[in-house]
């Protein structure tokens, strides 16, 4: 088979936009695709705001950047892969410049860049506050350079093809027809995303399902870190739309309901009128979170239809800073709060945002499955460690993307075997799971009645704090809405994009990775960054300095075990905001 | 762009979207259409006034202009060169509110803003009609 | 969920369009809850999870940047996810596929053709010689980058294509978004194209006979009628003064 797709990637976002030209560049010979099942420009990384964080001198150094990440990540990053990553980052922000990315300037003309939290430079490039649409933009319309860059848009896959450890391509259905497809490849590369559906209030798009983790994991590649889940601060209660931290970076104010800048009292700093780096509003992301968790205990939080709030204060920073430095922030809260940060209080709560955990790889977005690589959201390399740092992301999905795409080119260049019997069965019968799902269309709950109680039960168990009894009990339910899920109802019998045949397979994803995130969880009998036990308060570093691995076991439980953190030039230490 | 398309399926339901009949109405749809097409309808009058003030000139040259200034004089013309003027001047503006969209003028690094620029043109349309009639009614 | 004797409902009518089913689109009335903070998004998404799962619709970041949502609410190109359902108080408020484009079912409509258009105008920075190694950024100042920096704001929701009458009448006419995304790179300090084999055409920007619609409807504020203006006078001036390449 001559024409057998070389590198198939799933997902068209910021990681996989970035592997598809990193394939084409390397060698123009190899068959790329791009399978996604939203137009690529769609994609979720379209709605990141505040910024992508890579050293350009100014007195900053590589290792100082490392630091703040593995700090930030408690020190559970793996720090080989953060310093590949960070030493790789500028060179990647400055190819997207070079690709047309329309970076904030100095006068001068040089990029700009801006503080963030948890970082103790100001390294953090960005394009206003809309710094994911125009890094995918810029993506998507300099892939379009590439004409022989094959795009598979709005199809959605629903399997890989693993025989004898070794992908051999995905099984996907074109939404538009309803058709299901094999499509053989020599290697596949996971760019799927995160998961945040998976909770009530999240900043996530509806699309960040979890199907790259899910996929992963039923054909035996395990995932890592899936307990470490990041609380953005800052969302706002009903949409769960997100404030950018740039709102804080910009000089913004986290107050409670008696108008005190309350982050004082948890170990933060001590209020400046402007923002101190790595303190107060500058803080990381986890224990902003968890402070929210704190006032609203002792009563300090204000009530709200939604649950409670604080408020985030702009007004100081006058019209004209909000609408230089953060405009998209005023659009947002005029168009979905009604109201107008200049005079306004923006009511804001924490909000799932992002997974550090997923699909376990090397530093070459290589997982255990031969031929399978993940890179992005949806992957743990693993640089995020148990709290990622705001605007670590889009440079991660860059550097990681990019790895992916070449280590993938590499992987088909050097294995041309012809494609075995297994990927037609296997693709056969999955074109029969998916039409008895359509068609028979069980008569089990609806699929968002489930969908809700998998989201409350998330959130209960696996929120800012957790507990053992309350894990254990999570762990039940789970199992049981999976079982419940098998026969959910499906009332589109049509082949013709049929939403909710998608829904209901994002609902299995989801379930999937939800039991996982909960066995993490319940197995890590410590508090680490954005994982708090209220049974387990202190860091153990002696147990648990440890990534979480988990395996599905024959009966479609997870099972979890340990694998050592790689630690190069820094020891671990105390975590230390505010204060130095 | 290569969109996959391989095997036959993918045509039958391509063929199946529903394509809309074209709507003759169209500007009849939305307040905003109809002040289009009648801005088009417009440029009618705007024939008319060049035609008519080539009569003038004809009428000048070849001596007939008794003959033009009786014409020009029924009722039916004045109505119809009022219509004509109303219509010009309504051309004329809107032509003008909408110059700022082709023109971008940058002074200093700022944008200079469409209402500068819209006044600028009504102003010196304003100043160039009064030369014009400054000139012809001097005599 | 929803306490029907408390809250008050709003009728929405939904354009439904099932191939196979329906020779063309007929409306269905779904009677969904006032709230004060919903889009008529949330209106869509309550139908699809409690009273109609086989409602089809595109949408997915619910703030305004994906493009997805973008439909004909009460006649009028919105993206309905920035659109609250009391603006429509008391209702029906009719909801129905963006108009323009070939519908494949209920409120999805086929944008293939945009992309193909997209493809066509060269939207990415063009280049001449070697590309510098990826040490230092090019510069460009914050006034270069004012200059096309509204036509990169973009989403491509297309609402600007349904409000078009040249393009609902003429499919194959370039259209505003593609032209503003041209002009985008065209305006760019860093890009070295000027698009004028592309832009310069009767179904380009010759095309356009100025109904500013597109704008009115933009979203974004992306001012597509001014970007495809202002290229008819550098076309002018380029066919004039042939050697003056922008
Ligand atoms: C509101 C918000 C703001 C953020 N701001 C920042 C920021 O300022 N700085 C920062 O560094 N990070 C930020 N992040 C995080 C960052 O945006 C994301 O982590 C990153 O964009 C993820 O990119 P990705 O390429 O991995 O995935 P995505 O962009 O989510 O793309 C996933 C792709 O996979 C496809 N896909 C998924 N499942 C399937 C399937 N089954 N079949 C086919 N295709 C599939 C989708 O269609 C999509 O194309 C933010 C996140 C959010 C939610
Ligand atoms: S120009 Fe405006 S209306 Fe048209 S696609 Fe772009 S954002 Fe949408
Ligand atoms: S859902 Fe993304 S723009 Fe409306």
């Amino acid at each position: 088979m001559t024409d057998m797709i070389d590198v198939l990637i799933v997902g068209g976002g910021g990681a996989g936009l970035r592997a598809a030209v990193a394939v084409a560049e390397t060698d123009p010979a190899l068959k790329v695709a791009v399978v996604s099942k939203v137009y690529p420009m769609r994609s979720h990384t379209v709605s990141a705001e505040g910024g992508a964080a890579a050293v350009i001198g100014l007195g900053d150094t590589l290792d100082e950047h490392c630091y703040d990440t593995i700090s930030g990540g408690d020190w559970l990053c793996d720090q080989d892969a953060v310093e590949a990553f960070v030493a790789e980052a500028p060179r990647e922000l400055i190819q997207l410049e070079h690709w047309g990315c329309p970076w904030s300037r100095e006068r001068d003309g040089r990029v700009a860049v801006r503080p963030f939290g948890g970082m103790k430079k100001m390294r953090t490039w960005y394009a206003a506050d809309k710094t994911g649409f125009h890094l995918l933009h810029t993506l998507f319309q300099t892939t379009l350079k590439y004409q022989d860059i094959i795009r598979y848009d709005e199809w959605y896959v629903t399997k890989l093809v693993v025989d004898d450890g070794r992908v051999h391509g995905v099984v996907a259905v074109e939404i538009r027809t309803g058709r299901v497809e094999t499509i053989p490849a020599r290697t596949v590369v996971l760019a799927t995303g995160g998961c945040g559906r998976a909770f009530p209030f999240t900043t996530n798009a509806a699309i960040k399902t979890g199907d790259g983790m899910a996929l992963a994991y039923r054909e035996g590649a395990p995932l890592k870190d899936m307990e470490f889940v990041q609380y953005h601060p800052t969302g706002l209660p009903f949409t769960g739309i997100l404030i950018t931290e740039a709102a804080r970076a910009e000089g913004g104010w986290l107050i409670n309901k008696d108008g005190y800048r309350y982050l004082q009292d948890y170990d933060l700093g001590t209020p400046t009128p402007e923002p101190t780096l790595r303190s107060m509003e500058l803080g990381p992301r986890d224990r902003l979170s968890q402070a929210f968790v704190h006032e609203q205990r002792r009563g300090r939080t204000a009530d709200t239809p939604y649950g409670p709030v604080v408020y985030l204060d702009l007004r100081h920073l006058g019209e004209e800073k909000i609408e230089h430095r953060i405009p998209f922030v005023r659009e947002l809260c005029r168009s979905y709060q009604n109201l107008d940060p200049v005079s306004d209080l923006i009511p804001v709560r924490p909000v799932v945002h992002y997974m550090m955990g997923g699909v376990h790889t090397d530093l070459d977005g290589a997982t255990t499955v031969a031929g399978l690589y993940a890179a992005g959201e949806t992957a743990c390399v693993s640089i995020n460690g148990a709290n990622r740092l705001g605007s670590n992301s889009l440079p991660e999905i860059l550097v990681f993307g990019r790895r992916a795409g070449i280590a993938a080119a590499e992987f088909a260049r050097s294995h041309r075997e012809a494609e075995p019997a297994a990927v037609h069965s296997q693709g056969e019968d999955e074109r029969r799971r998916l039409a008895r799902a359509r068609e028979g269309g069980g008569n089990g709950g609806r699929i968002a009645d489930l969908r809700e109680e998998m989201q409350h039960t998330l959130e209960g168990a696996a929120g800012i704090y957790r507990s053992g009894d309350v894990l254990a009990k999570a762990a039940d339910t789970l199992a049981g809405l999976r079982e419940r899920a098998e026969e959910a109802r499906v009332e589109d019998g049509s082949t013709t994009f049929n939403t909710e045949l998608i829904n209901l397979l994002e609902l299995h994803a989801m379930l999937e990775v939800a039991q996982t995130i909960v066995a993490c969880a319940l197995n890590r009998r410590e508090s680490r960054g954005a994982h708090q036990r209220t049974d387990h308060t202190d860091r153990d570093d002696a147990a648990y300095l440890a990534h979480s691995l988990v395996h599905r076991a024959p009966d479609g439980t997870p099972s979890v075990g340990l694998l050592p953190v790689t630690i190069t030039r820094w020891a671990p230490g105390e975590r230390v905001y505010g204060r130095d | 762009m290569t969109r996959e398309m391989t095997g036959g399926m993918t045509g039958d339901t391509r063929a199946d979207a529903y394509r809309p009949r074209r709507d003759r109405l169209w500007f009849t749809r939305s307040r905003g259409y109809t002040v289009f097409v009648l801005r088009e309808l417009t440029s009618v009058f705007v024939a008319w006034s060049i035609v008519f003030l080539l009569m003038l000139v004809d009428a000048v040259l070849g001596g007939s202009l008794p003959e033009f200034a009786a014409l020009a004089a029924r009722p039916w013309m004045i109505a119809l060169n009022v219509v004509a003027l109303a219509a010009t001047v309504f051309h004329a503006v809107t032509f003008l509110n909408l110059a700022p969209k082709a023109t971008v003028v940058r002074l200093d690094g700022r944008r200079v803003p469409a209402w500068m620029i819209q006044g600028g043109n009504h102003t010196a349309w304003a100043l160039v009609s009064l030369l014009i009639a400054y000139v012809v009614l001097r005599s | 969920m929803t306490d029907s004797a408390e809250t008050p409902v709003i009728r929405m009518e939904v354009a439904r369009y099932r191939p196979g089913e329906d020779a063309e689109p007929v409306f269905q009335a779904y009677d969904v809850p006032l709230m004060d903070d919903w889009a008529v998004l949330d209106g869509l998404t309550h139908i699809k999870d409690r009273l109609d799962g086989s409602l089809s619709f595109r949408w997915s970041c619910r703030m305004g940047v994906c493009g997805s949502c973008g439909m004909t609410v009460n006649g009028e190109a919105r993206l309905t996810c920035g659109t609250f359902l009391t603006e429509y108080a008391p209702g029906p408020v009719r909801i129905e596929p963006l108009k323009g484009f070939p519908v494949i079912r209920d409120l999805v409509v086929d944008i293939d053709d945009f992309l193909a258009k997209l493809s066509s105008v060269r939207p990415w920075l063009v280049r001449e010689g070697e590309e510098p190694p990826l040490t230092a950024e090019y510069a460009q100042t914050p006034e270069q980058l004012e200059a096309y920096k509204q036509y990169s704001m973009c989403i491509n929701c297309l609402l600007c294509y349904s409000a078009c009458p040249v393009y609902v009448l003429d499919p194959d006419f370039l259209g505003p978004a593609a032209i503003a995304l041209a002009q985008r790179y065209n305006l760019d300090s860093r890009d070295m194209d000027d698009r004028f084999d592309v832009l310069n055409l009767e179904d380009a920007v010759w095309g356009c006979t100025f109904v500013g619609e597109c704008t009115k409807v933009c979203p974004k504020h992306v001012d597509p009628a001014e970007a495809i203006q202002r290229y008819k006078v550098s076309a002018a001036l380029r066919s004039v003064l042939p050697w003056s390449r922008r």
